[in-house]
């Protein structure tokens, strides 16, 4: 009946498994006991769990990220301690088992479930917007890819109050990940998981790239197009052509694993490095999938404070496409140490190599961008020149380990580790940071507390170096990564250095969650009345914050790159003479409703308990078809309506000028 | 006059950047950089790569970081002497440079890159007069096997050599991917279960250098490491002479017990070992092969230059 789930499934017996299980509960309870206090379950529903208000689902899609940062970054403190205090005689305090858990959910969390919804979330809030559009082209569709990647997430976590994690790393390569050597549930959970979000990704890629090709404003041709939207093209691209990659790996494993077949086990023919191969294929168009967006953000801020056009934008386009397509080129340069023979090695080594070209391109635009402006050094900037300047050493590290022969010694070591971290959270972390502060005003109506920004982004670049430089330095020294011990006690003071940083890192993030509540008690004092907070250049900040569900009283008319800056030079009048009902989509609870469903079938497949497995997916099935024939899925929103809204806002306007 | 000064002054820069790798390698020799204290010439050559690349990376890297600063203060909002052109954003000169400076570094650290993989490939036999020793190395759960096929010799957790004798290392494994590493000695090589990978390196000096698995492979694999021992041609002998005197031999049975699950463990020597018990394992045969390698995981192989070792 339930499959292979016993109550010994629950590691009771854990005593830091058990209290982060018991904290997790007790986070809910706390959680929906408020709701139900406040009474606000209906609200709830209708305003959000149903919404399919893109600035509603980017809004949710942050806040993923963010509790999934906590929980990502709770792993991170965990390996720095054990790697701390494990060396020689001493043993740390996190057995193999477990360690080996925690750094493949770190891995996983962070890039699936913290960076990946962050961006998604971002363009979710933004692109409309930017674009002059209404929402985006399929607003079911975008509700179903949120709920699917929340659901994936909550199984990601509830491996750890029920059954365990893989213990594989977050890539899970076979034949370790294959049924014969991790026969557990752990790399269940993590191929379901990621199936599960990984469709709600491809979907969302869909429905993006179909925003931004048919929904633009009238007068916004392509090359007219805001370097963000630019960016998010790219990576929608690369989401449609890369994630189905990861889809049929993860499916091939899951065949081997459920059903005995051998793609990738150690016998019968089964060939593990073809899965090595497929992941990579998928996974670095996957990096670029993360640091396109972060580079539209920055691109868009720097101009922004600059007070200036955006230097050599056809470059950028150019450079954003460059990238887009080398990043399908360069695979097997995770693994030159497979053995591949030399003239293989070398053209992916110099394919690599070529990537820094655009790359560092955009960095020298983005210089002279500053270069003759007016640059407010307000906290957005302060991310973007921290990672300018991060994300330059980073680039710099990987061009290192793009010559095959230095990888042949600087592979898998903690040197690769500090590289990777060192452009992630130098470049995905710092620009979704930098995002989430220019755009929080636009969806919320109110400005993040600046000070306590600031004192974040220190704390996150001094916590970073800190906790970085002495991994390229042990990656030197010859340490290796996943190691939950070693025994050359040279090593530990920099793991001590390492933990410190960590700590550092923490502060940020304490300072961020300071921040977020601060801001939202005063936030009376900083409203943006005007929409435009920042002396914005695009769209964005043509409507009020927050915008109204329908986002433009009248899609406006774009002329130049920087449309609303043409416009705010022009003088042009953004009202509209004469209102008109507005066609909007009606909210609907199908995608929550399926995403459960599947939710249920992913958690049936994990534990092989079959009816439900079925049973969830028929149900899923049913509740698609239903919304299939519900022909009342849109509405008007009235002209006297949209006439009000807009004098309000206009008082608004009025007022603070 | 002042010509020839800047001319001796940009001779004396250009000597400067070439010994700049030499002076880095200097400071960082006697510090226990493993990576950057190499210890033959495999390890010296990919030393000298990364000290090269990071060098001609850091001339442009430098001053963009510089320039960054720079103009982020000069531009500062409220520095109201700077220019301020709202509406520049163009020029073919700069958009020309900046993309020329990426791609003349590009097309350097390329031609590095090429000639590099082409030298340092693991596969490639090491250019020395002195005819190589072959030594196998087996990744199990979760220790290192070493078969001697010459010396008829297999040990555990430990590998000896003699110094300056090139060593031609075939490599596979029983169990999950790992990949052997001594990083004093330079390239690493990932061991697979169905194939066999190679890896040419060599000891100038006689020391005992650390090694490990640098892929994890499971609950053991932080204790997965090995002392490589190079010694001197006697030292090499006599030290052979003490594996062969070992009571314990390696048939079947022996490494049936051997590839079963064990950690961090002690070094332990085999007088004999059955002369196709490296094949065997390559081919899925020998008797505990943790889910037994067929040799058709090797023909499909994609990167892995598989060698068939029928023909032994």
């Amino acid at each position: 009946m339930l499959g292979k789930l016993t109550l010994s499934a629950i590691p009771y017996q854990n005593p830091i498994v058990m209290g982060a299980v018991v904290f997790m509960g007790l986070t809910a309870v706390a959680v929906l006991g408020t709701i139900t206090l406040l009474g606000k379950w209906k609200y709830l529903w209708t305003e959000w769990l149903t919404s399919v208000d893109h600035k509603k689902i980017g809004a949710m899609y942050v806040i993923l990220a963010g509790v999934m940062l906590l929980r990502g970054f709770a792993d991170a403190i965990m390996m720095r301690a054990q790697q701390a205090l494990a060396y020689g005689p001493h043993a740390g305090y996190l057995p193999p088992e477990h360690f080996d858990q925690v750094f493949s959910a770190h891995g996983t969390i962070m890039i699936f479930f913290m960076a990946m919804p962050f961006m998604i979330g971002l363009m979710n809030c933004v692109l409309p917007l930017q674009i002059g559009a209404r929402d985006v082209a399929f607003p079911f569709l975008n509700s179903l890819s949120l709920w699917l990647t929340v659901v994936g997430a909550m199984l990601v976590n509830l491996s750890l109050a029920v059954g365990n994690f893989a213990r594989t790393g977050w890539l899970a390569y076979p034949p370790l990940s294959e049924l014969h050597f991790s026969p557990g549930v752990g790399v269940d959970y993590y191929i379901w998981a990621l199936q599960i979000s990984g469709i709600g990704t491809t979907l969302s890629g869909v429905n993006f790239i179909a925003t931004i090709l048919k929904m633009r404003a009238p007068g916004m041709t392509l090359m007219r197009m805001p370097v963000f939207t630019w960016a998010a093209l790219c990576t929608n691209i690369l989401i449609v052509a890369a994630f189905p990659i990861l889809t049929v790996s993860l499916a091939l494993l899951a065949l081997d694993r459920y059903l005995g077949m051998h793609f990738f086990t150690n016998s019968l023919g089964g060939d593990p490095m073809m899965y090595i191969n497929l992941i990579w294929i998928w996974g670095h168009p996957e990096v670029y999938i993360l640091i396109l967006p972060a580079f539209g953000i920055f691109s868009e801020i720097i101009a922004t404070f600059s007070g200036k056009r955006l230097f050599g934008y056809t470059s950028m386009v150019f450079a954003t496409m460059a990238i887009a397509l080398l990043s399908f080129l360069v695979w097997l340069h995770h693994f030159f140490t497979m053995g591949s023979g030399a003239d293989v090695n070398a053209f992916f080594g110099i394919t690599t190599m070529v990537i820094a070209v655009p790359t560092g391109v955009k960095i020298f635009n983005w210089l002279f961008t500053m270069y003759r402006g007016r640059v407010r050094l307000e906290s957005p900037v302060l991310w973007t020149i921290g990672f300018m300047i991060t994300f330059a050493i980073g680039g710099m590290s990987g061009v290192l380990m793009a010559v095959p022969p230095a990888d042949f010694v600087l592979h898998n070591s903690l040197f690769l580790v500090a590289h990777f971290h060192n452009v992630i959270i130098g470049g995905v972390v710092f620009g979704a940071m930098a995002g989430l502060t220019y755009w929080f005003p636009k969806v919320f109506g109110f400005r993040l507390n600046e000070t306590l920004g600031k004192a974040a982004f220190w704390c996150w670049l001094v916590g970073f170096y800190v906790a970085f430089m002495p991994l390229y330095v042990l990656g030197l020294m010859g340490a290796t990564r996943r190691m939950d011990h070693y025994d050359n006690p040279a090593w530990q003071p920099l793991f001590v250095v390492a933990a410190i940083g960590a700590v550092i890192i923490f502060c940020g993030i304490m300072l961020q969650l300071a921040q977020v509540v601060v801001s939202i008690v005063q936030r009376e004092q900083a409203r943006d009345l005007t929409g435009d907070p920042w002396g914005g250049r695009t769209l964005e900040w043509a409507t009020a914050s927050p915008p109204p569900a329908y986002n433009f009283a009248r899609i406006p008319v774009v002329r130049d790159r920087d449309a609303f800056w043409d416009m705010k030079q022009r003088g042009v009048n953004m009202k509209a003479a004469v209102y008109r009902p507005i066609h909007m989509p009606r909210n609907t609870g199908t995608g929550f409703v399926m995403a459960v469903f599947i939710g249920l079938a992913g958690f049936a497949m994990i534990w092989h308990i079959w009816w439900l497995a079925i049973g969830g997916c028929a149900a899923a099935m049913v509740a698609l078809i239903r919304h299939a024939f519900d022909d009342d899925r849109d509405y008007y929103v009235e002209a006297e309506e949209v006439r009000r809204t807009e004098t309000l806002r206009g008082r608004h306007q009025l007022r603070s000028v | 006059m002042k010509l020839h000064d800047t001319a001796t002054q940009a001779q004396g820069g250009a000597r400067l950047i070439r010994l700049l790798p030499l002076a880095a390698a200097l400071l960082l020799s006697g510090c226990r950089w493993a990576v950057l204290d190499p210890k033959g010439p495999v390890g010296l050559q990919e030393r000298s790569i990364i000290l090269t690349a990071t060098v001609l990376m850091l001339i442009v890297v430098v001053p963009v970081i510089a320039l960054i600063l720079i103009f982020a203060w000069r531009y500062r909002a409220s520095n109201l002497n700077a220019e301020y052109r709202p509406d520049w954003s163009h020029s073919n000169r700069i958009e020309a440079v900046v993309w020329l400076i990426p791609c003349v570094i590009v097309a350097a650290l390329g031609v590095i890159a090429w000639r590099s993989s082409h030298t340092l490939d693991p596969y490639r036999p090491l250019d020395s007069k002195v005819r190589p020793i072959r030594i196998d190395a087996v990744a199990l759960d979760w220790k290192w096997l070493f078969i001697y096929p010459d010396q008829k010799v297999a040990t555990v957790n430990q590998v000896a050599f003699p110094a300056n004798v090139p060593v031609e290392f075939h490599i596979t494994s029983a169990t999950v991917m790992n990949a052997f590493f001594i990083p004093q000695l330079g390239s690493q090589i990932y061991a697979m279960a169905g194939m066999q990978t190679e890896l040419h390196l060599l000891a100038d000096e006689p020391g005992t250098y650390q090694g490990l698995s640098s892929n994890y492979s499971g609950a053991g694999f932080s204790g997965m490491t090995f002392k490589a021992v190079a010694l001197p041609q006697r030292g090499f002998d006599a030290w052979v002479a003490k594996v062969k005197a070992s009571p314990q031999t390696l048939g079947p049975g022996a490494y049936e017990q051997l590839a079963r699950q064990s950690e961090n463990n002690p070094v332990a020597y085999y007088s004999q070992v059955p002369a196709s018990l490296f094949a065997d394992i390559v081919a899925g045969k020998a008797a505990g092969n943790a889910q037994a390698a067929a040799p058709m995981a090797a023909m499909t192989g994609m990167t892995g230059r598989y060698v068939p070792r029928s023909n032994q």
